[in-house]
């Protein structure tokens, strides 16, 4: 079934190989560079599957990568890059689906899960939990009987 | 002639499952023995005309035989012979083939070996079993059959997928499917005791070998897919959170759950509604991986076969099996009832925890797939649910999990307290921190999180080690008695020991991959030096070569430390002409402690030998592989318990002489 992971992949890789990054692409200053790569994971090469523009050596990704790298020069904070390239091509791009209604159920769901499940797990402890018997110690003979019986000394 | 007699083998397959599925289960129903025996018979009678069927598909590959169309689109005469057998199942057709196979063979397993079973159990298993069977096979025969001849025949093939002809690519299919298959063992005893209305600890018994043995091989086949991943796509990545791993990922979740819950359910006859309801969705997971991944139904996916017909009759299907197994779910469920009862602070709690865990888990991987296709269905709009999502969400989930885990493999059944827990880790705690503070000593720190991954690791590790000094009674009592306690302990605890290790050592190297990494990308020409972490890179030649079924452009590099030559690499860039279509090869030097990684791209610049060159330095991925073995490993361990071995609980008999009688709880029999 993985197999089919490949051929998602096919459709990204038939055409070069896997390299996405060209090192011409790389901006000069360390800092900025290191943004627009970060900023470029965030977002997704859109004609792939599922991959970000920084793995995905597709020309559109390619082009979104310089279109990032510009905005970064320019001055443009990580959100207004973002931004940008969201205004151009939809949610879509955005590899992290952003917090807003019509997506709160796919946010807020597991968290919802997490404490119906907890309760009902607690719930259950409590059904289970039974007054507690207090347990004499065992005295030294009854140990001295067990280590007999399990054949230890 | 051959493929024919396949064909028909196929055919006559699925009578005998329709006949295995009504006979048993209403046999069983009336209480007629005659027709539970049938059940036995006609499981082996399957699995024979499916190898058949299999054997007879595989003539056709090996032969080359292009008449039948599946052999003609993929596969070629000039492919190595070992891609011709992989080719087998490297489709959609021939894959199911071996889906069925696997079901088959573990449905004869169950009559064959299932001769302690109460007879109405088995019967029912194994008319469920059928069930499953006759619904693959109709699907196979009615939308995928692999057996059809074409007319006028080819020349030669258009070859198989060139990503697929690999061998990390070409032997994990089958190491997924037994997984996915495996579960169904499962499944069908969860129906079967759902139809009889007792669910009791030999139940769980039966249950959890099957659930290791699918279990250890999902992890191994995960394993395998994200080793490919990174050797064969070049940029070092080794899962991408895409909705066909998600696939895989979330049958290992339940089944890792289950496997959890039925221990409960052996030692403590008790959460039984709740491991069934595991078992169903293990093998639900399963099935709507299948569904998804060959119906097209997920944007995401570029699947197997695009044909409506084959998704509306997958979904049929899956919405039978797993329907059919909730409702009776929930008509039959209230029926069992729980036994052993526990405090608060105990083991079967830090299994609860466990469970939820794990299932909340499961809930985010299968929200976060699905989700792109329901806003697409609801809003019209398209989004994309990638790997910051899931990040984010699981990854504290995952370290709870993991903080979980110490405690309640040092808590006793029944009741316990944290105090004395506490106290039995407090070396472990101490070590995991020093250990941590030693590791970003030698390496400098990067982030926080690579901070608490180290810490998480540590802990697993440390805490499974004190478990195993505990009961070896190490220090405390002489080295050699201690050394004849360990050699007692059942294998069960020694399998569940190395996995827990295992998700510590696979941990430790998802830390070092993902955030300790060092990347260098440049153009290189014959010549040319970089660095790569300790490392140089020089780039010694670039030839053109041919080979088998594909043209190849080779590299040469030498890796050089402190100026000597510590190994030679060649990465390579493959055209395969057949299926015109360009593959990368990249190379690995692996170490114990870190790969050195490089892959080669497209010409640049003036010289024509010049070249993109990525050059990575991976610390620890030789940790996530051996992790990943660890637990499979475990789990094949705990398979080979002397508990299953000696067979299912006969109450009459007396109980075999405990092997390390004060050893541990789980060591006891769970009658």
């Amino acid at each position: 079934m993985k197999r089919l992971f490949v051929l998602t992949l096919v459709a990204c890789f038939s055409i070069s190989t896997a390299f996405a990054i060209d090192p011409e692409e790389v901006l000069d200053d360390p800092v900025m560079e290191e943004r627009a790569r970060e900023i470029s994971k965030g977002l997704r090469c859109i004609v792939c599957k599922n991959q970000s523009i920084d793995e995905s050596d597709a020309m559109l990704a390619k082009d979104l990568r310089i279109l990032v790298r510009e905005r970064v020069a320019a001055g443009d904070t990580n959100e207004e890059v973002t931004d940008y390239v969201v205004d151009r091509y939809g949610e879509f791009v955005l590899l992290r689906p952003r917090l807003s209604p019509k997506n709160l159920v796919l946010w807020i769901s597991p968290i919802f899960m997490l404490i119906i499940g907890a309760g009902l797990a607690v719930y259950f402890l409590r059904l289970q939990k039974q007054p507690e018997v207090k347990v004499a110690p065992l005295s030294a003979d009854e140990k001295k009987e067990i280590d007999r019986l399990t054949g230890e000394s | 002639m051959i493929t024919e007699i396949g064909h028909y083998a196929l055919v006559l397959a699925l009578v005998v499952a329709l006949g295995q599925t009504i006979i048993p289960l209403r046999a069983a129903h009336v209480g007629d023995e005659k027709g539970m025996t049938f059940a036995k018979n006609a499981s082996m009678a399957q699995f024979v005309l499916v190898l058949i069927a299999f054997l007879a598909l595989m003539h056709a590959y090996v032969t080359s035989d292009f008449s039948v169309e599946n052999v003609y689109q993929n596969s070629h005469s000039e492919k190595p012979m070992i891609y011709k057998i992989a080719g087998v199942w490297g489709n959609h057709e021939g894959s199911m083939i071996l889906w069925i196979l696997m079901l088959a063979f573990l449905g004869a397993l169950v009559g064959l070996f299932g001769g302690n079973l109460p007879p109405s159990l088995q019967a029912r298993v194994l008319g469920i079993q059928a069930l499953i069977g006759a619904c693959f096979l109709a699907f196979s025969l009615f939308t995928s059959n692999p057996f059809l001849r074409m007319d006028p025949v080819p020349v030669n093939g258009t070859d198989l997928n060139p990503l697929l002809q690999d061998p990390g690519l070409a032997f994990h299919p089958p190491f997924l499917y037994l997984g996915y298959v495996g579960m169904s063992v499962a499944f069908s005893f969860s129906v079967a005791a759902l139809l009889e209305g007792k669910v009791d600890p030999a139940w769980a018994r039966w249950v959890r070998p099957w659930t290791l043995l699918a279990w250890s091989s999902l992890t191994l086949g995960i394993a395998m897919g994200s080793w490919w991943a990174y050797y064969e796509l070049g940029w070092g990545g080794y899962w991408f959170w895409d909705p066909v791993e998600n696939a895989s990922l979330m049958p290992w979740l339940a089944g890792t759950a289950l496997l959890h819950s039925a221990i409960v359910v052996e030692k403590r006859n008790t959460l039984k509604l709740w491991t069934i309801l595991m078992a169903i969705t293990a093998f639900s997971t399963s099935l709507l991986g299948t569904f998804v991944v060959r119906s097209g139904v997920l944007t995401s996916v570029h699947s197997f076969a695009n044909d409506p017909d084959r998704g509306v009759l997958l979904l049929a299907i899956c919405i039978v099996l797993t329907g059919g197994a909730f409702v009776l779910y929930a008509w039959r469920g209230q029926a069992m009832k729980a036994g052993g009862t526990f405090q608060t602070v105990s083991r079967e709690s830090a299994l609860i925890l466990n469970n939820l865990l794990l299932s909340v888990i499961l809930f985010i991987v299968l929200i976060g797939t699905f989700w792109p296709t329901i806003a697409e269905l609801m809003t019209g709009e398209r989004i994309t649910v990638g790997p910051p999502y899931y990040n984010i969400l699981t990854i504290p989930l995952m370290m709870l999990l993991a903080a979980v885990m110490a405690y309640g493999i040092l808590l006793p059944w029944k009741r316990g307290d944290m105090k004395t827990v506490s106290g039995r880790l407090k070396w472990a705690g101490g070590l995991t921190v020093i250990f941590t503070i030693v590791a970003f000593y030698l390496s400098g720190f990067r982030n926080i999180l690579a901070v608490v991954g180290c810490l998480i690791a540590f802990w697993i590790m440390l805490s499974t080690l004190t478990d195993i000094a505990l009961r070896m009674k190490l220090f405390q009592i002489p080295f050699k008695t201690s050394l004849n306690r360990a050699a007692g302990f059942p294998r069960a605890f020694w399998g569940g020991s190395l996995a827990h290790f295992g998700i510590g050592v696979c941990i430790l190297g998802m830390v070092g991959t993902s955030l300790w990494m060092t990347e260098e990308q440049t153009i290189m020409k014959p010549g040319d030096v970089i660095d790569v972490a300790d490392y140089q890179l020089r780039m010694e030649r670039i030839e053109i070569l041919n080979i088998a079924n594909y043209e190849t452009e080779m590299a040469t590099f030498s890796l050089i430390r402190n100026g000597t030559v510590v190994s030679i690499v060649q990465p390579e860039r493959r055209w395969y002409p057949v299926a015109q279509q360009q593959t990368v090869e990249a190379a690995i030097q692996p170490r114990w402690t870190s790969d050195v990684y490089v892959a080669i791209g497209e010409p640049r610049g003036e010289n024509n030998e010049a070249r993109i060159v990525r050059a990575y330095y991976h610390p620890l991925v030789m940790y996530l592989w051996s992790g990943s073995l660890l637990m499979a490993f475990g789990g094949i361990v705990s398979l080979t318990d002397r508990r299953y071995r000696v067979g299912a609980p006969k109450p009459k008999q007396a109980s075999p002489k405990p092997e390390s009688p004060t050893a541990a709880p789980d060591a006891m029999p769970a009658e």
